[in-house]
């Protein structure tokens, strides 16, 4: 639209039309002080702080609800206007306590800052305040009733923005009260959206509250370990007797992919880092069979000696790598690196989650036609074919709401179950869950009487939608996958997501945990580039996927399995028998199921705990920080780079290290702690990164972007902490040359996550349990 | 927020009032217009709108019984308990109040026994104080259920509310 001109405090300032007066004011750097509005909600109008003063209008206005206007001449800090505030904030405090050093939110309340702006603490009303208990409406929702200031922040967003509509408001005038849906406690998606978007400190969480003060915290923000979705994640951490513990997680500066978005996974389930069952000693299985604790060196020497003996006495075709789906791009890479080269092995797999291999089989050839999750809140019109998102993509799904509500996005959804976004879909088609393949076909053109008028009308629809992103679900794979985006080719400018569980689900694909495909999807039989960087242990030959590891495994035919933050034994319902012949090496937080059978168990850290990239299933590269810090773990990197040490391997080859830039890397404790922090941004913001040692991720970055062309981006976008969106596979991609692929089995075993689960780690989260728990009637959405 | 069509249930209500609330629903260009008109029928029929009430009128209309609280609780008008088969409200407000509106309701506290927001043991009175009901004319006024009482006094009152009660049986 086109801009206007007004004059704001004497200065002029341009805004395109239709802009909101607060939010022109904002951009121009000028403060307007609000408590209902937030931006992305519908306009409440409540509050009356952001009254300023136009010309020719003889009342106060807001800012909030006013669109600026070509010549407008505003006030925005009279004395008028600021006595007007100050008796808003008296009428707001008649009856709010003004006990800010014991409340929650003391220390980043809106209210408390504006109260000392204005000076309005002191009153002139004389009647008692109202006193109210707290309430807890659910596992991680409380509610103080005093402190509410009315600003319906929380009422919007969790209906308007997470379409729950589980609070609402009750009673009238200065009886008004915040209401949750079930009478006395809460029926909802526990996302914590209404807690972070409280102004002041009448919604609380279970997690957080009372425990400490913003300024006494630590923050680091990183990327939420859960879901393929990979929101940014600010944690607030504090030190704890054996390392830095989480106490919080949120992401208010609104930075990265996700917004202020987090849902209850990526703000509440960090808390499995403190449970007691958490492992920080290594241990090997003695003489008796039982597993007890042991050194970090007598632990690392046996394994690494044993593996050495079996890969030269039985060969590495005896030697199997099971990979994570949360592990970082960097120690994906050097796992299967690890494996390939120093292992002698293409047994190497992990649980697919996605067939990422038929997507990018399919895009091979294409540039810019994998979406990132940011088009999913603009691109006007989306096919959703299976997936649901709102269970297993709480980002996307809210990406998809938002676009419904601020652009009217079309949404078509195409699904075997009655999902929760057909309720923002312009139309939803239901089909079998056995007809997803049939349907892609169907859509491409290839007449099937199982499809009706309306499957048919939706086909029609769809050909006229110039920019579609298509969306699909793990219910789609190898062919349907192709026959889709061959559909979707044919259209003009569609893009494509494949939604995989996991935050690195993506990452660990593209970075070629499998035993056909090299990193970039390069297959194993036309290794190209790899074929000499491997060295000559690699084999010419594709290895074992996981399920057929487990099966030789069980006719007693695999010497060793090496498995790095998976817990195979439980997913896929491994009898422990089946791996009594072999020699087991689980890296893993907890004694799992799988690490229950090991023969020698090592303490890692999780994804909170370590540095490097991971890829959300978007293919959205991420910075992931050391935020927490746990004594007695190491990660998986550091693991891998010590096994293959002990085993003698040259380290040197296996990471690049040590050709950096080399710095005085300044103190990491004490007084001048902070001096390490400053050089690394210095150095990131150079461009250039320490590289000092084996143990740093951004080495094998080095060789990552070296050899898989498709992640090119750029490395200060990334460390200023910017996402950065990488395509599957680069024009003239190798993969197009393979014609059996289409036989190849996907090998996929979707993880059914739902909003309270996730996966093994899930399990160990205290938090999620207990909403899991308690959530036994199903969520209470509107009017069903 | 849902453009869902409710889908047909037994109802709590009367066939008679089943069919209007048929009707109301499909009245408005938006479904949830008709829901203060419905909310005051069922209390009529029913003395007050009970959680079945709710229930059912969110079902009808497509919305949450907590969006139904939301309105239902601004309105003092509507209620969520029982009142007594004559449900007085006394106006305190400031024609009445000026014209001894007060003295009265306190007059009927004492003549009935009973507070604010009150019934009788025998659930034939309850006593509501009320804001303005639109009779400052003839003020201090009482409404008793939907029937005006104007011009009173303490005696006046008494016949009144003794009236009521010999009805009360039939
Ligand atoms: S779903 Fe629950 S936790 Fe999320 S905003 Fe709504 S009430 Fe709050
Ligand atoms: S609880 Fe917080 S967000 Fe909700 S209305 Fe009150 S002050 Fe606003
Ligand atoms: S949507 Fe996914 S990535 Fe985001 S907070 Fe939730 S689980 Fe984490
Ligand atoms: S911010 Fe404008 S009225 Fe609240
Ligand atoms: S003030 Fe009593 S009827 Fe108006």
């Amino acid at each position: 639209m086109a801009d206007v001109t007004l004059t704001v405090d004497g200065k002029k300032i341009t805004a395109p039309a239709g802009t909101l007066l607060i939010d022109a004011c904002r951009k121009a750097g000028i403060e307007i002080p609000a408590f209902c509005y937030y931006p992305g909600l519908s306009l409440q109008a409540a509050c009356r702080m952001c009254v300023v003063r136009i010309e020719k209008i003889p009342k106060l206005q807001t800012a909030c609800t006013t669109p600026v206007a070509e010549g407008m001449i505003v006030a925005t800090d009279t004395d008028e206007i600021k006595q007007s505030r100050k008796a808003m904030l008296q009428l707001v405090l008649a009856n709010h306590p003004l006990d800010c050093p014991v409340c929650d939110a003391g220390g980043e309340c809106e209210l408390q800052d504006m109260t000392f702006k204005y000076g309005a603490a002191d009153s002139n009303f004389v009647d008692v305040k109202n006193h109210r208990e707290e309430q807890q409406w659910s596992p991680v929702v409380y509610f103080d009733r005093p402190r509410c200031i009315l600003c319906y922040r929380c009422v919007r967003v969790c209906g308007e923005g997470m379409d729950v509509w589980a609070l609402g408001v009750q009673n009238r005038g200065v009886s008004s009260v915040i209401a949750p849906n079930g009478g006395d406690h809460l029926d909802c998606e526990e996302c914590g959206m209404c807690i972070d978007i409280c102004p002041v400190g009448a919604l609380t969480s279970d997690t957080y509250r009372y425990k400490t003060r913003p300024w006494e915290m630590t923050h680091v923000s990183t990327i939420c370990t859960h879901c393929g979705d990979g929101c940014k994640t600010t944690l607030g951490l504090r030190s704890s007797s054996d390392g830095m513990e989480i106490i919080r997680g949120d992401n208010r500066d609104k930075s990265g992919i996700n917004g202020d978005f987090l849902c209850v996974k990526g703000r509440y389930a960090f808390d499995f880092a403190n449970h007691k069952d958490r492992l920080t000693q290594p241990l090997l299985r003695n003489a008796e069979g039982k597993l007890v604790p042991a050194s970090w060196e007598e632990a690392l020497t046996f394994a690494g000696q044993r593996l050495h003996e079996i890969r030269d006495t039985r060969g590495g075709e005896q030697i199997g790598v099971i990979g994570s789906n949360r592990a970082t791009n960097e120690e994906s890479y050097l796992l299967q690196k690890f494996a390939r080269s120093v292992l002698g092995t293409n047994n190497i797999d992990h649980h697919r989650t996605a067939d990422y291999v038929s997507f990018a089989k399919a895009l091979a050839g294409q540039e810019q036609r994998a979406a990132s999750l940011r088009e999913a809140e603009t691109a006007p019109a989306i096919l959703l074919i299976g997936g649901d998102p709102t269970e297993q993509h709480p980002m996307l799904a809210w990406n998809l709401r938002t676009n419904v509500r601020h652009n009217r996005a079309r949404i078509y959804v195409v699904n075997h179950q009655e999902i929760k976004l057909r309720r923002q879909a312009t139309s939803f088609l239901k089909i079998s869950a056995e007809n997803y393949s049939a349907f892609t076909r169907f859509l491409a053109g290839e007449e099937n009487s199982i499809f009706g008028a309306e499957a048919t009308a939706l086909r029609e629809t769809l050909a006229t939608e110039p920019n579609l992103l298509v969306i699909f679900g793990s219910e789609l794979r190898g062919a349907a996958i192709e026959a889709l985006v061959r559909y979707g080719l044919s259209l003009p400018d569609t893009k494509f997501a494949c939604l995989g569980d996991y935050v690195n689900s993506r990452g660990a694909a593209d970075m070629g945990l499998y035993p056909d495909m090299l990193p970039g999807y390069v297959p194993v039989q036309q290794p190209g580039a790899f074929a000499t960087e491997y060295g000559e242990r690699f084999p010419a030959a594709p290895g074992l996927d996981l399920p057929s590891m487990l099966d030789v495994a069980a006719r007693g035919n695999l010497a060793a399995l090496y498995v790095v933050g998976s817990n195979p034994v439980h997913r896929y319902g491994v009898a422990a028998a089946s791996l009594k012949n072999t020699f087991l090496i689980v890296q893993d937080m907890f004694l799992t199921e799988t690490a229950l059978l090991a023969d020698v168990v090592l303490p890692i850290a999780n994804l909170y705990e370590k540095a490097g990239t991971v890829t959300n299933t978007y293919g959205d590269l991420q910075l992931v920080r050391k935020a927490a810090d746990r004594a007695g773990v190491r990660t998986d990197l550091e693991l891998i780079v010590r096994l293959a040490d002990t085993m003698g391997a040259d380290v040197h080859a296996l990471v690049p290290f040590g050709q950096g830039t080399r710095a005085d890397m300044g103190q990491s404790r004490g007084a001048q702690s902070g001096e390490a922090d400053r050089h690394a941004v210095w150095l990131a913001a150079q461009n250039l990164e320490p590289k000092l040692s084996p143990f740093d991720p951004s080495a094998l970055l080095d060789e990552i972007q070296r050899l898989i062309p498709s992640y090119s981006f750029s490395r200060l976008e990334l460390f200023a902490g910017n996402d950065q969106h990488v395509q599957a596979t680069s024009k003239n991609n190798a993969l197009v040359q393979i014609s059996n692929l289409s036989q190849r089995p996907d090998g996929v075993l979707p993880s059914m996550d739902t909003l309270f689960t996730s996966g093994t780690m899930g399990r160990y989260s205290s938090k999620l349990t207990e909403v899991h728990d308690s959530r036994n009637k199903e969520i209470l959405v509107a009017a069903n | 927020m849902t453009t869902e069509a409710p889908m047909k249930a037994p109802t709590i209500f009367s066939s008679e009032l089943a069919a209007r609330f048929d009707k109301l629903v499909a009245l408005y260009p938006a479904r949830r217009s008709a829901l203060i008109p419905m909310l005051l029928y069922a209390q009529d029929e029913q003395g007050y709108v009970t959680d079945a009430a709710i229930e059912e009128i969110a079902r009808r209309i497509g919305i949450t019984p907590l969006d139904v609280r939301n309105v239902l609780s601004y309105y003092s008008l509507l209620r969520t308990k029982p009142v007594g088969k004559y449900h007085v409200q006394v106006c305190t407000n400031i024609s009445c109040m000026l014209r001894g509106g007060q003295e009265l309701f306190e007059h009927c506290k004492e003549h009935l026994g009973i507070g604010h927001k009150e019934t009788t043991p025998d659930g034939v009175f309850s006593l509501e104080e009320v804001e303005c009901i639109g009779a400052c004319s003839w003020a201090p006024a009482v409404q008793v259920n939907y029937d005006f009482h104007d011009n009173l006094t303490a005696d006046a009152m008494d016949a009144v509310l003794d009236q009521y009660r010999k009805q009360a049986g039939k």
